[in-house]
């Protein structure tokens, strides 16, 4: 029962951490490079940009509610078993979410580099 | 890439492995949250470990967003991934954990995948790709589009 609650955490963790990334992902695109505008237009105009965007807002409001269920998913499970399970799941989740929703050209190389470290934060549970 | 950027790299994978760990350590002692008792969750937050785990967090969301200004999610997950290295150091040699072989080859795959990402572009995104060396004029007519 106590692992049944621990993978549902798991399952809330990687869906509302993967859309939360993805659609702070595209605020910041929208945004553009923080630091270049951030020496012409100075701090206030480059936060005020950021939190108007609205994609901002839903990216932050989905990964709080991310980290709340981290925070009773590590109290429910082991954290070598909660941390690295969602991890691990978030970054394939994060692939396919980068490459349907914010169009980036996922090659091989990626892809590679998304299982590689989905595999290996896997295997540090163990 | 310049060493500001790379720098701000290491620093989303440190600030983030640093605030896990204060959390993991704070809620071993703040106890177990659950459904039933909700309040626990905001008094989880009054534990000193918690409480400076999270401005670690706060650090990593900051360097984290503007890591994504400029680079694609698929780039910045797997180069940021060398925290979990990190995380697995920790728990060695402060938390005492053992470091099995499983672990160690867990360590290498994460390596090979930082090393995967690390080789390619940090970013695809070709019409909103931000380089300061564009021309304001540029970047502002971007902006509009978006």
């Amino acid at each position: 029962m106590k692992s049944l609650y621990a993978w549902g955490a798991i399952a809330a963790i990687v869906t509302t951490s993967t859309i939360g990334d993805v659609f702070l992902a595209r605020a910041m695109k929208q945004v553009g490079d923080v630091s270049a505008l951030w020496r012409r237009t100075g701090l206030l105009t480059v936060l005020g940009r950021i939190l108007r965007n609205p994609y901002f807002t839903l990216g932050v409001l989905s990964m709080t509610v991310a980290f709340y269920s981290l925070l009773f998913g590590l109290s429910w499970g082991d954290v070598s078993l909660v941390a690295p399970a969602s991890a691990s799941l978030t970054f394939i989740a994060n692939a396919v979410g980068a490459k349907i929703f914010l169009h980036e050209r996922v090659d091989r190389r990626r892809w590679m580099a998304a299982l590689c470290v989905a595999a290996g934060v896997a295997l540090l549970a163990g | 890439m310049s060493l500001r950027k790379n720098l701000l790299l290491v620093g989303v994978a440190v600030f983030a492995a640093t605030g896990d760990s204060l959390i993991s350590r704070g809620m071993k002692q703040a106890g177990g949250v659950s459904l039933q008792h909700l309040p626990s969750i905001v008094l989880a937050v009054l534990n000193p470990w918690v409480a400076l785990g999270i401005l670690f967090l706060l650090a990593f969301f900051a360097s984290y967003a503007t890591a994504l200004s400029w680079a694609d999610l698929t780039y910045v997950l797997p180069a940021t991934s060398v925290g979990y290295v990190l995380i697995a150091l920790i728990a060695k040699f402060f938390l005492h954990e053992q470091v099995t072989a499983t672990r160690w080859l867990g360590i290498f795959l994460i390596s090979a995948g930082v090393a995967f990402a690390a080789s390619g572009p940090s970013s695809t995104h070709v019409p909103q790709k931000a380089d300061p060396e564009q021309s304001p004029a540029d970047v502002v007519s971007m902006k509009v589009d978006a």
